[in-house]
């Protein structure tokens, strides 16, 4: 490629907040800074860049700050102003892709052949899912009204509906529906035969009616035995969703629906979320900053607000259903983003099968990918308006994180599993999150042309395992209670997330690692054990006693290794 | 007895007990000289509770009718509800329960009375000494000096009968700069860096006061200690406005002109009362239950609990750092020199020094440190953060001292031998005790009540090997170098362990914890076999 330039001269670098001196360069898809003493490299992937930031020229030469998605922060100190300036103005060019082929994905080749690829695709299949939910059944089926992505474009081709819902009704809803999005299953909770589904506001404004739509609840409704209403949730605050009626938008009349419970949740959208964040990184990121200005920016940020009200909303919905036995229709306003979470949330609680590693990814396969979470506007994937990026997704995960240190033997991957997906969300490496939706994936041929995330983190399984996962906790605790008191909020805040790459501020021991060193010498030690029985009883008894050898075998590996870093290629 | 005085009614029937974590039970209450006892009467059931008295820190009663609920806030911060029936009874249990959780007088206390059957008053009292440390200490013999000039504490009565000293400072100057440093604390010996021959000293502050008196003694002891060195630091944990208005009470600090070799480095404490009501803050937002994140956020804050714990790790960081990067000596001291001294010479010498991070070495560490060295326990635990008594003494010192050595712990799961459980474990007992061990508020106070032969000791209690294993840690990998915490404020956190420890998810992530420890000492063994 045409900017493609390599810069060979000393650079002087600040990470891991110690200095070192060494070289920087510049490829099509990495800027790579190799330390002069001691040869260690640093590579940091173009679409991990949010933001270069050029400072104004100093004694020691220019500095140039790198913010990346991952919320590592390069400081570099170039010593030429004039060098500086071209890998200034190379990275803004390389950082903004204008279209998807120039992303990471269609280039990066991790030498597979096509069946292999091809197998990597297969790997989560959403069918299987349904059928593992137990849908179709009598009262739930597949329908194809949105085969050729007619009704919705913004949903997959397979959705599920009650068996009573007609062809018509689904039409009219749909267009009654913000972007046409209208009622479909997502989950299905077979002990009581409760669903959950989701959808985008309706447009009912003041005082519009859709029979259709009011017919499809009606179908939901119908579709379960255990409770005679659905209960209808509105994951906006009240006010928000007030307002949307004079466009037209809105929520749904209680008078209009024969069967529904109305609620508000209260989340917020995505600009007080970006805004949020924003403040949260700005806290974080200050020099020596003091406890008291760390948790009053804390506060006034309002991050952990926010992600309380998102596991509140999920466990809202999680009674609903599993106490209940009530059917759960839950939206927002487009039902692509607070929807998104809570539906995923709400149905990881549930069900045990999503708190593996497989079912996680098949529920972000679900819930995220294939319902149209918009990852290219919400990640910043190509160049677009910066206020559709919101960091959404990111939430989701904290979300999780909390979960998983409030229950440590529920879950079968440890955060190392969460970091590396956030990790790749943007990095653009896989073909999974490319695109806003399925129908834009289809044509952009992603499974023909790229690989994919699943693949590559089940081979790698072994990185993010959680040691104290236990299957017998979760046939004891299918149903997930976390407490959402505010001090339950464990350690505050995700370190792991938001200051991976500063050193300084982790332990400096990890448990995660030694247990798993520990697991692993036990492992071995037993299956020496064994093999030693079995010799036992093939040689005569006098010289069956071997010394031990179990406890000085040390596996080489580190349980961190696969988290630490993104790029490779 | 003379208890029985107090006790006006002993027994209660048909008392409803509610306490955290447990389904209300109904049952006998019995009240005696030291216990709270309730013994659940319910079929098939026969849980007790048995209290410590002096566990208890805030009564309060609510008569209603003819009945009347009693509820009790202990030390280890649980709330416990009494439903008691008739209006009389209820005074009278909450009367004794208020009279006899204060008694004054030591001796009456129940570690007097603790006779447990697998301990015998003849086993041996105590982990440690200053002999002892100076006899482990080989290298310290040619330049430093065990003396015995207190031994009747008269020149310093909060300090132990032995102290060490530079070799070339007799007694008769340690009488001098004794009387120089305020309580008679004079500087002294309290740890040896055996890889740079560094020690550090703590004492009190100089009593220079407004005139800018001099103690040519102090300054020669002092400059014993740095001989053969370029200088030394003095860490004063105070700030230097501080130090300069202490001149006006009398106290003061070590000028420049007088003690040139010295550098001093001034560090803002907090202590005394200011300690307590951050506690008492802090215990009041942790029983919060509202769901609303913004106002926990801004009650911690408020509480500025973790604004002391980052400044004490901090402090002790730079202590470390004087003695083991720097290559000096330290003298560290505020003002009484029994308080946040103690705080950063006990975690320095964690961070440095691998013998004291093992399960013993630590509670020899804090039995030189804290209960030799004279940390007032007596009047700073009196109270909890509960009471509604007038604020005297308290000061929790020690249960910060806790939550720093907890915070490293956390930072370096693998480098300390013991667990949290000893942590928490030391919380309860440094406010309410059936052992001797934090009685008093000094070694001569102790020694007049006979403390060692009369009482048994917890630290001993805590090695024997039916409860070693509990309070040790089974991922121990020693390790030589120094732990160095990192105090940035995304580090640290609040000990849910101690605040939280009564709240429902508090106990089920212990639980989980108990069957990880298992699972890990499961694999130990295993690996090992």
């Amino acid at each position: 490629m045409f900017y493609t330039q390599l810069y060979s001269q000393e650079k002087h670098l600040s990470l891991l907040n110690k200095s070192t001196n060494g070289t920087l360069y510049l490829t099509a898809t990495h800027l790579i800074f190799v330390e002069s003493s001691s040869n260690n490299s640093t590579s940091i992937l173009h679409h991990h860049i949010a933001s270069v930031e050029k400072l104004s020229l100093t004694t020691t030469g220019c500095p140039l700050v790198i913010q990346c998605r991952n919320f590592r922060v390069v400081h570099f100190v170039v010593q030429r102003e004039r060098d500086c300036h071209d890998i200034y103005s190379s990275l803004l060019r390389l950082l903004r892709p204008v279209s998807y082929e120039e992303l990471y994905a269609f280039s990066y080749n991790p030498k597979q052949n096509d069946q292999q690829r091809e197998e990597g695709w297969q790997l989560i299949d959403l069918g299987a899912e349904f059928e593992r939910m137990g849908v179709p059944c009598d009262q739930w089926q597949l329908t194809d009204v949105n085969r050729d992505y007619k009704v919705c474009e913004t949903y997959p081709r397979d959705l599920y509906v009650p068996i009573t819902a007609s062809k018509p009704i689904i039409v009219g809803s749909s267009k009654f529906r913000s972007k046409g999005r209208f009622p479909v299953l997502t989950y299905f909770y077979q002990e009581k035969k409760a669903a959950v589904c989701r959808c985008s506001q309706p447009l009912s404004g003041f005082s519009a009616r859709c029979l259709e739509d009011e017919s499809l609840l009606q179908a939901i409704s119908k579709a379960n035995h255990n409770s005679r209403f659905v209960y209808v949730m509105d994951t906006r605050p009240k006010l928000n969703a007030l307002a949307n009626r004079a466009a037209g938008k809105g929520y749904e009349n209680e008078d209009n629906y024969s069967n529904i419970r109305f609620q508000f949740v209260g989340i917020e959208n995505i600009h007080v979320m970006r805004t949020s964040l924003q403040k949260l990184l700005e806290v974080i990121g200050t020099r020596s900053l003091n406890m008291s200005d760390y948790l009053v920016g804390l506060e006034s940020s309002g991050w952990l607000r926010h992600i309380k009200a998102v596991v509140d909303a999920a466990i809202f919905l999680t009674k609903a259903v599993t106490v209940e036995g009530a059917s759960v229709l839950v939206h927002c306003s487009d039902g692509w983003d607070r929807t998104a979470q809570v539906c995923s949330l709400g149905a990881l609680l549930m069900d045990p099968y999503y708190r593996t590693m497989k079912g996680f990814m098949v529920l972000i396969e679900k819930d995220w990918i294939s319902f149209g979470h918009k990852f290219a506007d919400r990640c910043d994937q190509l160049d677009g308006d910066p206020k559709e990026v919101s960091p959404i997704f990111t939430q989701f995960l904290e979300c999780v994180w909390q979960l998983t240190e409030q229950f440590p033997q529920a879950f079968e991957f440890s955060e190392w599993f969460l970091l590396q997906i956030h990790e790749h969300v943007h990095s653009c490496q896989y073909g999974n999150f490319l695109g806003n939706n399925q129908r834009q994936r289809e044509e952009l041929q992603l499974r023909e042309r790229t690989h994919s995330l699943w693949a590559f983190l089940m081979s790698e399984k072994q990185n993010y395992l959680n040691p104290f996962y236990s299957p017998a906790y979760s046939e004891v605790h299918p149903v997930l209670a976390p407490s959402t008191l505010p001090y339950n909020f464990k350690s505050v805040f995700w370190r792991n997330m938001y200051h991976q790459f500063d050193r300084s501020m982790h332990p400096r021991q990890s448990i995660l690692k030694a247990i798993l060193t520990l697991r692993d010498n036990s492992r071995n030690a037993e299956s020496t054990l064994q093999a030693l029985e079995t010799l036992q009883l093939q040689l005569p008894p006098a010289t069956s006693r071997l010394p031990h050898s179990g406890g000085t075998h040390k596996p080489q590996r580190s349980a961190a290794a696969g988290g630490g870093r993104g790029g490779g290629g | 007895m003379e208890f029985s005085e107090h006790i006006k009614t002993a027994n209660v029937e048909d008392v409803v007990l509610r306490q955290p974590l447990h389904p209300p039970s109904r049952g006998t209450l019995c009240i005696t000289g030291h216990h709270l006892l309730f013994s659940d009467r319910e079929e098939g059931s026969s849980r007790q509770l048995l209290l410590l008295l002096r566990n208890i820190d805030a009564v309060e009663k609510r008569i209603s009718g003819s009945s009347g609920t009693i509820t009790i806030k202990c030390k280890d911060m649980r709330v416990l509800h009494l439903d008691i029936p008739g209006m009389e009874q209820c005074l009278n249990i909450a009367h004794s329960i208020e009279t006899l959780s204060c008694l004054d007088g030591v001796a009456a206390m129940y570690p007097f009375f603790y006779r447990p059957s697998d301990l015998s008053l003849q086993n041996q009292w105590g982990l440690s000494s200053t002999e002892k440390y100076y006899s482990q200490m080989k290298e310290l013999h040619n330049r430093w000096r065990l003396s015995s000039v207190n031994r009747d504490y008269s020149v310093c009565p909060s300090y132990p009968p032995a102290v060490i000293i530079p070799q070339n400072t007799d007694d008769d100057m340690l009488k001098k700069v004794a009387k120089f440093r305020q309580g008679g604390r004079f500087p002294a010996l309290c740890y040896y860096h055996r890889k740079n021959g560094m020690v550090i000293l703590r004492s009190s502050q100089p009593l220079t006061g407004a005139n800018r008196k001099r103690c040519r003694e102090d300054e020669h002891l002092l400059q014993a200690v740095i001989d053969g060195s370029d200088k030394g630091y003095i860490i004063d944990t105070r700030s230097s406005q501080q130090a300069q208005q202490a001149r006006m009470t009398g106290g003061g600090f070590e000028s420049k002109s007088s003690y040139s070799h010295w550098k001093r480095l001034h560090r803002q404490m907090e202590r005394g009362k200011a300690l307590q009501e951050s506690l008492i803050k802090l215990v009041e937002a942790c029983g919060d239950e509202s769901h609303n994140m913004d106002r926990w956020l801004s009650k911690l804050e408020n509480s500025k609990w973790l604004s002391h714990v980052q400044t004490a790790l901090s402090t002790a960081g730079l202590l470390a750092e004087c003695v083991e990067r720097d290559g000096h000596s330290v003298l560290v001291h505020g003002s009484e020199g029994t308080d946040s001294t103690l705080l950063i010479s006990t975690l320095a010498q964690l961070i440095m020094d691998p013998c004291c991070r093992t399960l013993e070495g630590f509670l020899a560490l804090l039995e030189r440190e804290w209960v030799q060295a004279g940390h007032p326990f007596q009047q700073r635990c009196a109270h909890f953060a509960y009471s509604h008594a007038r604020l005297q003494q308290e000061s929790p010192v020690f249960l910060l001292m806790l939550d720093c050595v907890w915070q490293l712990w956390r930072q370096f799961p693998l480098a300390l031998g013991f667990s949290e459980a000893l942590l928490l474990r030391l919380a309860t007992e440094a406010y309410a005790s059936d052992y001797g061990t934090f009685l008093c508020n000094s070694h001569q106070e102790r020694c007049a009540l006979g403390v060692t032969e009369n009482t048994h000791c917890l630290f001993q209690a805590l090695l024997r090997p039916t409860e070693r294993d509990y309070y040790s840690n089974p991922l121990y990998e020693p390790t030589e170098l120094a732990i160095w915490p990192s105090v940035h404020p995304q580090s640290l956190q609040l000990w849910r362990g101690f605040f939280l420890r009564w709240t429902q998810q508090a106990r089920q992530l212990e639980e989980a914890q108990e069957e990880i420890r298992n699972m890990v000492i499961e694999w130990g063994k295993m690996a090992l076999s």
